[in-house]
Parts: structure tokens; sequence; C-alpha cells
């Protein structure tokens, strides 16, 4: 097929189930709603989500988290630890030792970094990690920053990837992502699939920016808000954020946009600023906690599902948090205009290190160091609660409100701090994904305004449904939608990897000898 | 080798006063007259994707417009009567990229206008006048 046959044929029937499902809404009361668009969704995609999510036989270990782990493994083993022995360049380039005086203005290496990482930073990084710890045990905390350290080499591959087969046109705009790569590096390479790979991760990318990257964020910035002040219905906060993020995206009104990638890495820095201060004030606790990272790790210590429990949290949350093998990572950085599409993976490397190895590290710390998981005084080992579904919690919460309580432990006022960082993490994630299911949409479709504006108004909608309503499946299917993303990206990933080898090799040769060296 | 003497200018009455100050200097010493202007940029600032994606686009527009909007006009209404006129374009800090360009043209003298009033921003975060007066490679004239 091709892509003017998939333009003619889908763009009709997204449209007509779009107008369906809003025709629907407007029949049918909310709460029926509700139901029959849960019921309809369970009973379509419910085989979709279980394949997705399905555990490997006998265990309680989901298989897309090993599709991820071991593409990250086989990534470094592959390009010789790269995210170890590039580290130091990445700062470099990140610093702009390496970018010539005279492309000032246009966007630096810094930028992309700081625009790919809102896009990932967010509800994972507090509310997932709690999770982890909470079920896991402490030991969750070693292998999600050993998973994390592996995902800096799958970034490492689509990032260089995303940047080298981008589409560049004449006005000086690019659409880049796995869609080109998939598409234009696999006719380089002789390969043949590469059309319908990319066709499928369009697709999931779509579904995906419209669920986990946007449903479940305003979903979750509402539960944050009913918390603080109080519950109250979800249409109004759906509205008052279907409303701004509208004005940022269709309306172009720069001045959100630009408060918030201002309040963005503020409340990133006040958030590991804090856990830092909280950390150094239990300094005596350091050690014992450090401890209980590593007996969990690989022992016995009462958690759930012991050592093999505390792994899989931690390879979970490290996968889910900083979506390296995702493929979206390669759609933002893509833009860059860079000579060298290897430096812009290089670069990328840096995202799971600052998103998983340290924030996420800094929140599991503090919840381990404040003492928020409850131990046996006698023998050391944790007191699981009453359902057995996690260790027991000073006040028996679980998720957010978990952080919460560890962070206020030591200031109150976090807690005000942390709905607020909830919500522009949830905001700025938002921001992000609506370009990532854009650029999967215009590959689709094709560019241009108006089908552009259609799928804006879409997102915004499902914006609005998501804080409105509990729609679980949905949001479930959505999930699935980013780690079926993975599934078709990885496996272009690994058709693709000796290209990234060839590049890294000259680029670190010219390195070497001189060459390629830092601007004065 | 002449001399050259830098004007920074950003279109602003001051900025029309220090050009018509430097040109009179530069006919004086015969030397080259340098009008550089400075577009603010940061590479630490943050974008949206939608911005990443279309900055090589307004680069070349913001480029393109102050050349034809700014400085060609500029250096169009002079008196130039023999003298000889460089541009220079950049982006950057302003004060930074100023010094640098001094630096760069191994300039004899800087020229620069300053706002007439003193607000709060430039009061808390200092003036791009005040900065050069500090940090400047060479001499500075200041023109009101």
């Amino acid at each position: 097929m091709t892509r003017n046959d998939i333009r003619k044929t889908t763009l009709p029937a997204v449209a007509t189930s779009v107008v369906a499902a809003l025709m629907m809404a407007r029949s049918a009361g909310a709460s029926t709603l509700d139901e029959t668009i849960n019921t309809v969704f369970a009973n379509s995609t419910g085989w979709f989500v279980s394949l997705i999510f399905s555990n490997f036989p006998g265990t309680s270990f989901p298989w897309i988290v090993a599709w991820l782990v071991v593409a990250a493994t086989v990534f470094t083993i592959y390009f010789g630890f790269i995210q170890f022995r590039a580290f130091p360049h990445s700062i470099a380039l990140v610093r702009g030792d390496y970018s010539d005086p005279n492309d000032a203005g246009e966007v630096s290496h810094f930028q992309a970094l700081a625009t790919a990482l809102s896009g990932t930073v967010g509800l994972g990084n507090i509310a997932g990690v709690a999770v982890a710890v909470s079920v896991g045990g402490p030991g969750a905390t070693f292998w999600m920053i050993l998973a994390g350290l592996l995902g800096m080499a799958s970034k490492f591959t689509e990032c260089t990837l995303g940047v080298k087969y981008r589409n560049e046109y004449a006005d000086g705009t690019v659409s880049g992502g796995p869609m080109y790569y998939m598409t234009k590096g696999f006719a380089e390479r002789g390969l043949k699939g590469g059309k319908i790979l990319a066709v499928l991760f369009a697709i999931f990318c779509i579904l995906g920016s419209l669920g986990g990257g946007n449903m479940f964020q305003s979903n979750q910035a509402h539960a944050q808000l009913a918390n603080v002040f109080g519950d109250y219905p979800g249409w109004i906060t759906g509205l008052v954020f279907a409303g701004v993020v509208f004005a940022v995206i269709i309306g172009g009104l720069k001045s959100i946009a630009r408060v918030t990638e201002k309040v963005v890495p503020f409340m990133g820095i006040l958030y590991c600023g804090t856990a830092l201060v909280i950390i150094l004030m239990n300094y005596d606790m350091i050690g014992t906690a450090f401890g209980q990272i590593f007996r969990g790790a690989f022992t016995w210590d009462g958690a759930v599902g012991g050592a093999i429990g505390a792994l899989i949290q931690g390879f979970r949350r490290a996968a889910f948090s900083n979506e390296a093998g995702v493929g979206s990572a390669a759609i933002a950085h893509s833009a860059v205009r860079t000579k060298e599409p290897i430096t812009e993976g290089f670069v990328s490397l840096l995202e799971p290190f600052i998103d998983t190895v340290v924030i996420c590290t800094m929140t599991a710390l503090v919840i381990i160091i404040t003492g928020q998981l409850v131990t046996d005084p006698n023998t050391g080992m944790f007191i699981l609660n009453e359902a057995g579904t996690q260790v027991k919690t000073l006040d028996g919460s679980s998720g957010v409100a978990l952080t919460s309580a560890a962070f206020s432990s030591a200031f109150g006022w976090f807690r005000y701090v942390l709905a607020i960082a909830v919500i522009m993490f949830a905001f700025s994630t938002m921001i992000s994904w609506s370009y990532y299911g854009l650029k999967a949409w215009t590959f689709l479709f094709g560019e241009g305004q108006t089908k552009e504006i259609i799928f804006k108004v879409i997102f915004c909608i499902f914006t609005w449904i998501g804080a409105a309503a509990s729609l679980g499946p949905v949001i479930d299917f959505s999930d699935a939608a980013i780690f079926a993303m993975a599934v078709v990206n990885i496996i272009a990933l690994y058709l693709l990897m000796p290209v990234v080898k060839r590049e890294m090799n000259s680029y670190l040769s010219r390195l070497k000898s001189g060459e390629i060296r830092k601007f004065a | 080798m002449t001399e050259k003497i830098v004007v920074g200018y950003d279109g602003s009455d001051s900025a029309k006063r220090a050009l018509g100050f430097a040109a009179e200097r530069a006919k004086a010493i015969n030397a080259t007259l340098v009008v550089a202007h400075v577009l603010e940029w940061s590479p630490y600032s943050f974008l949206t994707p939608t911005e990443v994606e279309e900055r090589h686009k307004r680069r070349t527009e913001e480029l393109q417009r102050a050349e034809q909007a700014l400085l060609a006009p500029a250096v169009a209404a002079l008196d130039t009567g023999g003298l000889t006129v460089q541009t220079v374009l950049k982006y950057g800090h302003i004060a930074e990229t100023l010094c640098k360009i001094a630096t760069d043209n191994d300039a004899a003298q800087l020229v620069i206008g300053r706002q007439g009033h003193s607000n709060m921003a430039s009061r808390l975060f200092g003036s791009v006048a005040g900065t050069l007066a500090q940090v400047a490679p060479c001499p500075v004239t200041i023109v009101p």
C-alpha cells in the first residue's frame, strides 16, 4: 500500500469514528458514557492489552519489560559501553564546547536535551518510583539504576537514527523519528518491511499520545488537584487543561509555553535539591539506606517477591519512566540542526541518566531514608500490608501520596510544591506528546494545516475526557500502545544498528585525530 | 590596516545618535565603521518541540528581517562621504557578543547608545551600556 492510499482510506475512517464518539457523548449521560466506552474498549482491545503486558509463564515478569532491557543490554555491548565512554564528551557537547559560535541562534544541544527531557520527566519519577519501592522494597532502586544505565544505549541508538534519516523541507523545517528511519533507513540497506513497521509505529504513536501522553496525564493532574483542594468534578480540570493546551498548540500562544518551559526545569531542580537536602539531613541513615538497597537487590528482605520482585519492579519503573527504546525521543531530537547525527545520540544518552539514575533515585532514597517503609524491629525484615500487596508504609499510603508523605515528613509545605510540580510535569508531557502524535499523524496523512488542526482538536478533546472520566480500559489500552511502539521500534533498531556503529566509529576517530575540535 | 570603530545599533533613537556620532569619529580619523546588531539569544533558554522544529526557519527569517529592516536602511541613511562601512549581524548575549565583535575586528573604539530611562530591570540585571563600560576590550563611548 502506498502512502497516498493510506491517506485516502484512513483519514475519513478516523474522522467518522471521532464524530461517532462525539455523538455518543451528546446522547448519553456522562456516567453511562463512561460505562459504554469502558465496555466497548475492554471488549475490543482487551486482547491487545493482555498481549503487551502479559507475563512470562509462571512469573509476574512482563515480557515487554524484558524486551526493553534485553535490547538495552544488546546495544550497550554492541557499542562497547558507549554510555560510559562518551559520557564526558556528551557533557562537553551540551555545554556547547563543540558548537560553532556562528551557528548561534540555532537550537543548541542543551535546548534539544531540555525539550526531550520535559516530555519524559513526570509522574513516573514521582508516583512510579514510590510504587516500585513500596512493592519491590528498596532493592528495586538498584535494578532501576541498572536499567537506567543500560537504557542510555537505546536512546543513543534511536536518536542518532532519528537525526540521520529525518526529512528536511525547503522552508527549513524538519520531520523525523522512527517512521522516517524505518522507511528511509530500510530502503537504504535494502531491507523489506520498513513501510509496514513505520505505519504500525505511527498508529501506536497516535494512540499512545492520546492516551498515556494525554488522558493519563490530565487524569492524574486532576487527582492531584482533588487531593489538595478536596473533591470536585473532573470535567472542570479537564476543561481548563484542554483550554490551555488548545491555546498553546493551536492558538500558538507562546507565553504559556514559555512559562511552562521555565517552570518545569525549575521544579525539577527544586525537587532534586529538596531531595538532596532531606538525604543530607538524615546523613546518619545513608549507610543503612544503601545497605537496604543492596541487600534487597540480591536477597530476601521481606518485600513482595524478594530479590526477583525487586528486579521486576526496578526494571519496570526504569522502562516506563525514561522511554528508552520507545522511539518518542527520536522524534524530539530529530529537529536539531547538526552536521553529525551521532552528536545528538551522545546528547540524548544523558536523558535516561538524568531521568532515571538521578531523579528516580532521589525519590527512592527520600522514601527509604525517611523510613516510610516499616520494618520488623527484631529481624530487620520488611512487614507487608494486610493485603500482602506491598510493604507496609507509615501512614498506609502508596503512589504519589507516599512520595508526598516522605517529603512532607521533612518539610510540611512540600506537599503543595509537589502538587504544582505534578501538574506542571503533566502539562509539559502533554505538550511533548501532542507533538509526537502530530508527527505520526502527518506521516500517515500528509502535512497540511487542516490535517494538523484536526489532530490538535482531537488531542484537546481527549485532554478533557481524560480528566473528566475514569476510563481504566482506555488508559490501559493507550499505555499498551506506548509499549507497542517499543516492539516495532526496537526491531528497527536491531536492523539499523550497524549504521549507527559506522557513524560512531567515524566520529570517534575524527575526534581522536583532532579533526573535530573544540571551538575556543 | 585602517582602524575600526564598532557601533552597536538596534534601531532605537539613542542608537541612531550613536551611529551618527561614530560615523563622524570614523571620518575624522579615517577609520572603517562597523555597524553591529546583536539578536538576543541564549543557548540555555527552553523551547517547545514545535519551536525546536521551526527554529532554523525562524532564524533565517530573523536574520533577513534584521538585515533588511534595520541594518540596510541605517547604512543607506548614513552620509558616508567616502567612509567604508561594514555590517555585522550576530546572535547571543548582547554585551558579550558586542565585546567579541570588538575583539574580532581589533576595534579602536566601541560606540553605543543608552536607554534614557533607568528601569527596574536594568537596575537589577545591569544595562548593556553599564556592562560594556566595565568589560569591553577597548575604549567605549556611550552616547546619550
